[in-house]
């Protein structure tokens, strides 16, 4: 089979794999008919994710059709077309029984602090992702669903991680009426998030980027306030003109690990790997929010400490929510929003990839050319 | 304004909010946002049907956290451990628990001493590593490289032009070096 395969840092191309095999019997093999490149990817490509072994398929945005199951496996058979939560999680362990899928126990021996994630290097599991024409799907009954007859196949595709971590990002802000809601980050997970905000009754949506074309995003998509932080000499002292002094009541993180707007961040993390991820954007979130508000960071750091300004963030009595997404549990109520028109997630999908071509679409997503946003990628077979 | 205890004004009430945006407000009720409480003790929801899982065969002595009691009964199998980037993987794994530091150190020098070992393998394989097209720099031509960046007030364009020369200087380097080595062998026959 075909699959995209990490060469290094920047460095990614197609290979010729072995369709893998069934190792549990609760795994399913599926044929891959869209994926997508994250947001998160950018963190693998730029070799800022400790043991990313080349080699490795990424891809932890993916739907397909069932090839086969293994022995145990009762809730799909072959030729169901299904959507996969970009979690790999048991269902069973401490954390599945109490809804935590994110954080299970018993899909990841290399590491503790992190769940299972397809195709998010050795630190996530080891698994490969689904940036490929198959894909090894574990716990087959606990994932993936099948995608409902009347939902169209990117929407479904965007479900599996952007839109859902958007979602959960606006609940774990803890929005009241009213609210004002500050995001930074205008790509898919921020732009799902600023959007989701009005779901939960926010008063006014701010949303944070240097991007114009994604602000641009921003205000069409997400009827927000836009600021290009570049603009502005400091864009913390803008938060707090715009809030009359007081601060947003909610601050979401949809920037992460590459955070700009600060040189000396970027170089001690993107380039010297020095931090677990730059904390610009989460700086900034900590020092917008007003007292006693809530910041929400959705954005990715590694595992290695970041220069968190965390006296500001206890001085203010700040409620700090995070969590990689436990994706299946937002899935009910988003398919509501989406099948009563209030969400349309395919809207921010701007490229529409041949497998053959990931490496320019890596290029693409992670230089901005474009004004890419979502990049989709198609095997070559659904093509 | 903070300084005095009444709440701000709103700019737009309610009735106003709902017009102009489809479904605002439809979550307002927590009880209708799924990822509250954060935990909820439900293991009948998850469709497992096992008090544990059956157990994947170790077909390699996989490497694991410290912290871990026991091998996870599931795990992934993608590239195992090999040459001097897997001595040292193995050995960030063995020594150091994550909460050390020297772990994550120890596994990201691993990625950058894999990636010199594949590159000098591919060299050696009927499908060596080719940085131009494994790159996607070639888009550059055919998406707007220029006028992606300039005159777009882009934080990033402060720092984007040292990637070309990390990615290639090592290149580059190589190149030059085995240039220069191949002259002076030629020069002493
Ligand atoms: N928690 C989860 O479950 C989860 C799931 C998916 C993605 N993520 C993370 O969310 C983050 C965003 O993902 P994405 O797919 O939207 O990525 P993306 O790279 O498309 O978007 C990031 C955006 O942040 C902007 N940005 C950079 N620095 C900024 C700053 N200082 N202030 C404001 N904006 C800034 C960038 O211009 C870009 O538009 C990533 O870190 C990703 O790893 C987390
Ligand atoms: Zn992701
Ligand atoms: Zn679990």
């Amino acid at each position: 089979m075909r699959a995209m395969v990490y060469r290094g840092p920047y460095k990614v191309r197609v290979d010729e794999k072995d369709i893998p095999p069934i190792e549990h019997p609760n795994d399913a093999i599926i044929r891959v008919t869209l994926a997508a490149i994250c947001g998160s990817d950018l963190h693998l490509y730029h070799g800022m994710m400790p043991d990313t072994r080349v080699g490795m398929t990424f891809g932890h945005e993916f739907i397909g059709v069932v090839e086969e199951v293994g022995s145990s496996v009762q809730n799909l058979k072959r030729g169901d077309r299904v959507m996969v939560p970009f979690n790999i999680y048991c269902g069973s362990c401490y954390f599945c029984a109490r809804g935590l899928y994110s954080n299970c126990h018993n899909v990841n021996p290399n590491a503790t602090a992190v769940g299972g994630i397809y195709g998010y290097s050795h630190t996530c599991g080891g698994y490969d992702g689904g940036q490929s024409e198959y894909v090894r799907v574990p716990f087959a009954d606990v994932g993936p669903a099948l995608i409902p007859e009347w939902m169209d196949d990117e929407d479904a595709l965007l479900c599996t991680d952007a839109l859902a971590t958007g979602y959960f990002g606006a609940q774990l802000g803890d929005i009241h009426e009213g609210d004002t809601v500050a995001v930074f980050g205008a790509g898919p997970v921020g732009l799902f998030a600023a959007k989701s905000a009005w779901l939960m009754g926010a008063g006014r949506v701010l949303v944070i980027d240097h991007l114009d074309y994604r602000l641009e995003k921003a205000r069409t998509f997400a009827h927000a306030e836009t600021f290009n932080f570049a603009e502005y000499d400091d864009i913390v002292r803008e938060m707090k003109k715009t809030t009359d002094y007081l601060g947003a009541d909610a601050v979401i993180d949809a920037v992460g690990a590459e955070a700009d707007g600060n040189l000396t961040q970027h170089l001690t993390s993107a380039k010297f790997k020095l931090q677990g991820g730059s904390p610009v954007a989460l700086n900034w979130a900590i020092d917008s929010v007003r007292k006693g508000g809530t910041v929400s960071v959705m954005g990715a750091y590694g595992p290695l400490f970041s220069a968190v300004k965390f006296g500001d963030a206890m001085n203010k009595g700040l409620t700090l929510h995070m969590n990689q997404c436990p994706v299946k549990r937002q899935w009910p109520r988003l398919f509501e929003h989406i099948q009563n028109g209030y969400l349309k997630p395919s809207d921010i999908v701007t490229h529409r990839i041949p497998l053959e071509h990931i490496a320019e679409g890596y290029h693409i997503f992670s230089a901005k050319l474009d004004n890419c946003i979502k990049p989709v990628i198609v095997p070559s077979q659904s093509a | 304004m903070p300084y005095t205890a009444e709440q701000p004004k709103r700019r737009e009430s309610n009735d106003d909010l709902r017009a102009r945006i489809p479904g605002w407000g439809a979550d307002l009720d927590p009880k209708n946002r799924p990822a509250v409480p954060r935990e909820r003790f439900d293991p009948a929801a998850t469709g497992a049907h096992w008090d544990f899982p059956d157990r994947q065969p170790e077909k390699w002595p996989r490497e694991r956290s410290v912290e871990h009691k026991m091998l996870t009964p599931v795990f992934g199998t993608t590239v195992p451990p090999r040459g001097v980037s897997g001595v040292l993987r193995k050995y960030a794994y063995r020594e150091y628990s994550e909460g050390q530091a020297a772990h994550w150190l120890i596994l990201l020098a691993a990625d950058r001493v894999d990636a010199v070992e594949s590159h000098l393998l591919s060299f050696a394989s009927l499908r060596p590593d080719n940085p131009i097209t494994e790159t996607g720099v070639l888009s550059e031509l055919t998406r707007h490289g220029y006028s992606s960046r300039v005159g777009r007030n882009r934080a990033d364009v402060k720092h984007q032009w040292m990637d070309p020369i990390l990615v290639a200087g090592p290149w580059v380097l190589a190149a030059g070096l085995l240039y220069t080595t191949v002259r002076a062998l030629a020069r002493r026959r």
